[in-house]
């Protein structure tokens, strides 16, 4: 069957869920598939939340703008309570286990993966990166790219200021995939 | 006296085309066209200069003077004049307005063009009162004065004070040259030659934007002769549009 | 054409402004609004590298005033703002439409009427294809759905507003502006740089004078303007572009433009995968409209349901197009809400079903 999968990613705004939905997109087109990025605003933002929707897909996208995900990232405890229930029976949800009470996630219905983003990301010395061990997490979880596409992908999002940080946001990338294992 | 005697001793200048105006008698547009073109032949910028013209009685422009030229909507010459530049660095712009249309409605593209230094001139003719649409009543109607929308004359408290442009453009970063200048006389249209001639002068020289206000008579609207509508210059609008130059960074050699 | 495999990742704003640049556009003149401010961003940056001029002007009025003067010299120009500064624009493109003045106007549409919302929507519509401002005039007016259509459109704008002296818009919405997706940009080869060397302003010369101008005052001078507009306006005719998708078999075929057109290729793509008989008719030049490709389906039978983000104006253009054998319904999806294809599928269904 043909690679797709789509995902919303969700976060209060400062926690950089944007940044890691451009690079799971890019790193989607590195590894040849179809791309779509689309930061969701409007109302939506008012709810403490900012979230984005992306598209990775092997054949021709339409719809940029999903309504029932395939996929969640869900970094905060107004997204999942948003998002969650939208989620398609039996996808993956990726909890930020740091910030949301794991008695929340809907396990009877979705394959939810408890992933202590903050607590790890602190571990590695910077509690900013919560977000790309998120990520390491999702990529390892639904298998839709290599972790590699991701990590080679870091220096096209990260803006050059920032550069001297690719090494470390790599490393919360491989500390999220590990947790999956 | 044969025709054999008969010696030209005033022509017209090249740069002006040779065809009756449609401005009415003692109207000064013709002498500030004159002078317009006299400069562009002096200044030996005819072949390239790109005219823009406005909305008004001066729109006609186009049709006597024999440069390329585009028509610019109401109030808009600076900012089409902006785009012309833009488009043609090489080129020499410049466009031409009245009071209504660069006073009013085109206030916002005037002050912007000046304050970029936009490399343009503008000739901005002045008689306080919208002369092609029939006499109404301009930004720079003097206090008194009646028009077809203030038949009582313009009220301060009612309708405010006449806008001195001049001194507002002078005041602006991007302004190499600023003057107001009068038509009435002949000593005043040889001040106004001379600005003009600064004025284009600071975009030729690359120094920034030049500006020139031409105090100008219009009769027909003011319900004068022309010789009555001359004088009024003179008596009403010099003592409130003082005759000068407000800003020129050509005496300091500068550039904006 | 020589198209580089490189692939790159971004927003539909940014698209926009690489075409123009692959398009020698060489004057840049633009104003701050939302969802439109990433073509004036790039572009503030790469426009003098490309030794062109980029000028943020006062407002929409002046920047579209700019863009006349630029496009009366003969250059690439380009504007772009979204709905209400596209509205303080239409003084200027009526002036260009008179006058047969190149420019391309870029129109990312958001929610209106008034300040609106700062999403997608389609209201524009009608003011892109009927010319917008006073006067009767037409826009070729380029709808694309995709980054890569935004970018290959763009290229092609520059070559048609030359190719008809007429101004060309360019009419996304909020997302085709925000969405980033991956293009591959191509530089096109043999671009003109001089294409309006024998009409526009450049200095009389060793020639006559040139005026550029809409005003005609002398009897008859009006009408004959007029007359050359339609001409041009039936010249242009022939010039359609539009995508069809299922629509062979397809019973019921579902007329979107733009955002809406590629969100309802999902809807036809699901309700294809529930055994549906459903098409897609997706117009790429809105005007011209693509008329008798419509017409053609609607001679084999078919039915029409047109969907836009608005509260129905295509659909307008669809029912003329199909007028003599057919009609479409229309489903609206309302400014303010961001569509998905479930808000297709829906109203397709509910049309299949009342068959």
């Amino acid at each position: 069957m043909a690679r797709h999968l789509d995902a919303i990613i969700a976060g209060f705004g400062g926690q950089g869920v944007m940044l890691i939905g451009n690079l799971l997109a890019y790193a989607g087109m590195k590894d040849n598939l179809n791309v779509t990025y689309i930061p969701v605003y409007g109302p939506e933002m008012r709810g403490g939340t900012a979230n984005c929707t992306v598209v990775l897909s092997e054949e021709e996208i339409g719809s940029p703008i999903i309504r029932r995900p395939t996929s969640l990232i869900i970094m905060n405890r107004p997204s999942l309570d948003k998002f969650q229930p939208r989620l398609q029976d039996g996808c993956v949800n990726i909890i930020n286990s740091s910030l949301i009470d794991m008695e929340l996630a809907d396990k009877e219905r979705v394959e939810c993966h408890a992933v202590p983003c903050n607590d790890i990301a602190d571990k590695l010395g910077n509690t900013r990166m919560a977000n790309m061990v998120a990520l390491g997490a999702y990529v390892q979880a639904t298998g839709i790219i290599p972790l590699k596409a991701v990590i080679d992908s870091l220096p096209n999002v990260i803006s050059a200021h920032y550069h001297k940080l690719i090494p470390s946001n790599a490393k919360a990338l491989e500390a999220g995939a590990e947790l999956i294992g | 006296m044969s025709e054999m005697n008969e010696k030209l001793v005033f022509d017209r200048p090249q740069a002006v085309i040779d065809r009756p105006t449609h401005y009415c008698p003692g109207c000064h547009h013709g002498v500030a066209h004159r002078l317009v073109a006299e400069l562009l032949e002096e200044l030996d910028v005819v072949e390239k200069t790109l005219l823009v013209t406005s909305i008004g009685c001066s729109v006609f422009l186009y049709n006597y003077l024999n440069v390329d030229a585009v028509e610019a909507p109401h109030g808009r010459a600076p900012a089409v004049a902006t785009g012309v530049k833009a488009a043609r660095n090489d080129k020499f712009v410049f466009a031409y307005q009245g009071d209504g249309d660069l006073a009013s409605i085109g206030m916002a593209e005037i002050l912007h063009a000046a304050n970029r230094g936009e490399r343009i001139a503008v000739v901005f003719v002045n008689n306080t009162v919208y002369g092609m649409t029939g006499g109404q009543m301009a930004p720079t109607t003097l206090i008194g004065q009646k028009t077809t929308t203030c038949p009582e004359g313009r009220c301060l408290e009612r309708e405010g004070a006449p806008i001195r442009m001049t001194e507002i453009i002078a005041g602006l970063g991007g302004t190499a040259f600023a003057g107001r200048a009068s038509l009435d006389s002949v000593k005043n249209i040889r001040t106004a030659k001379k600005y003009i001639r600064k004025a284009f002068q600071c975009q030729l020289e690359d120094r920034g934007f030049g500006f020139v206000e031409l105090l100008s008579a219009c009769p027909t609207n003011w319900k004068m002769t022309p010789l009555k509508a001359n004088e009024r210059i003179a008596d009403a609008m010099i003592p409130y549009f003082p005759l000068g130059v407000f800003k020129d960074v050509t005496e300091e050699g500068g550039e904006c | 054409m020589t198209k580089q495999p490189e692939r790159i990742f971004v927003k539909g704003n940014e698209a926009v402004a690489r075409g123009a640049l692959a398009a020698h556009c060489k004057c840049f003149f633009g104003y701050p609004i939302t969802p439109q401010n990433e073509i004036p961003e790039f572009l503030s940056a790469e426009m003098p590298k490309a030794g062109g001029r980029f000028v943020q002007a006062e407002s929409e009025v002046a920047a579209a005033n700019m863009l006349l003067g630029a496009g009366a010299c003969g250059i690439r120009a380009m504007t772009s703002s979204s709905s209400p500064g596209i509205s303080l624009k239409q003084e200027a493109i009526s002036y260009m439409a008179g006058s047969e003045i190149p420019a391309v106007i870029v129109n990312m549409n958001r929610g209106g009427p008034g300040l609106g919302d700062i999403g997608p929507a389609q209201g524009d519509y009608y003011q892109s294809t009927r010319g917008g401002g006073h006067g009767d005039y037409r826009l070729l007016v380029l709808a694309p759905s995709t980054g890569q259509e935004a970018y290959d459109l763009t290229i092609k704008a520059f070559d048609l507003t030359f190719k008809y002296r007429n101004p060309v818009m360019i009419l996304g919405d909020a997302i085709l502006g925000q969405m980033k997706e991956a293009i591959i940009p191509w530089q096109p080869e043999n671009i003109d740089d001089e294409a309006g060397r024998d009409w526009s302003l450049t200095g009389a010369d060793k020639r006559e004078k040139r005026l550029i101008k809409s005003l005609f005052l002398e009897e008859g001078a009006l009408a004959e303007q007029n007359r050359t507009l339609q001409t041009k306006y039936d010249d242009m005719q022939s010039y359609v572009e539009y995508e069809e998708f299922e629509t062979e078999d397809a019973e019921l075929v579902v007329c979107a433009y733009g955002s809406i057109g590629r969100i309802a290729k999902s809807a036809v793509r699901s309700l294809r995968a529930q055994g549906k008989k459903v098409g897609l008719f997706r117009p790429i030049t809105l005007y011209p409209f693509p008329s008798e490709p419509l017409l053609a389906l609607a001679r084999q039978g078919k039915r029409f349901l047109t969907i836009e983000h608005n509260l129905g104006q295509m659909v307008d253009d669809v029912r003329l197009a199909i007028r003599t054998v057919a009609d479409s319904e229309f489903a609206p999806i309302f400014p303010g809400n961001l569509p998905v294809p479930e808000d297709i599928e829906g109203p397709v269904l509910k049309c299949l079903e009342g068959k």
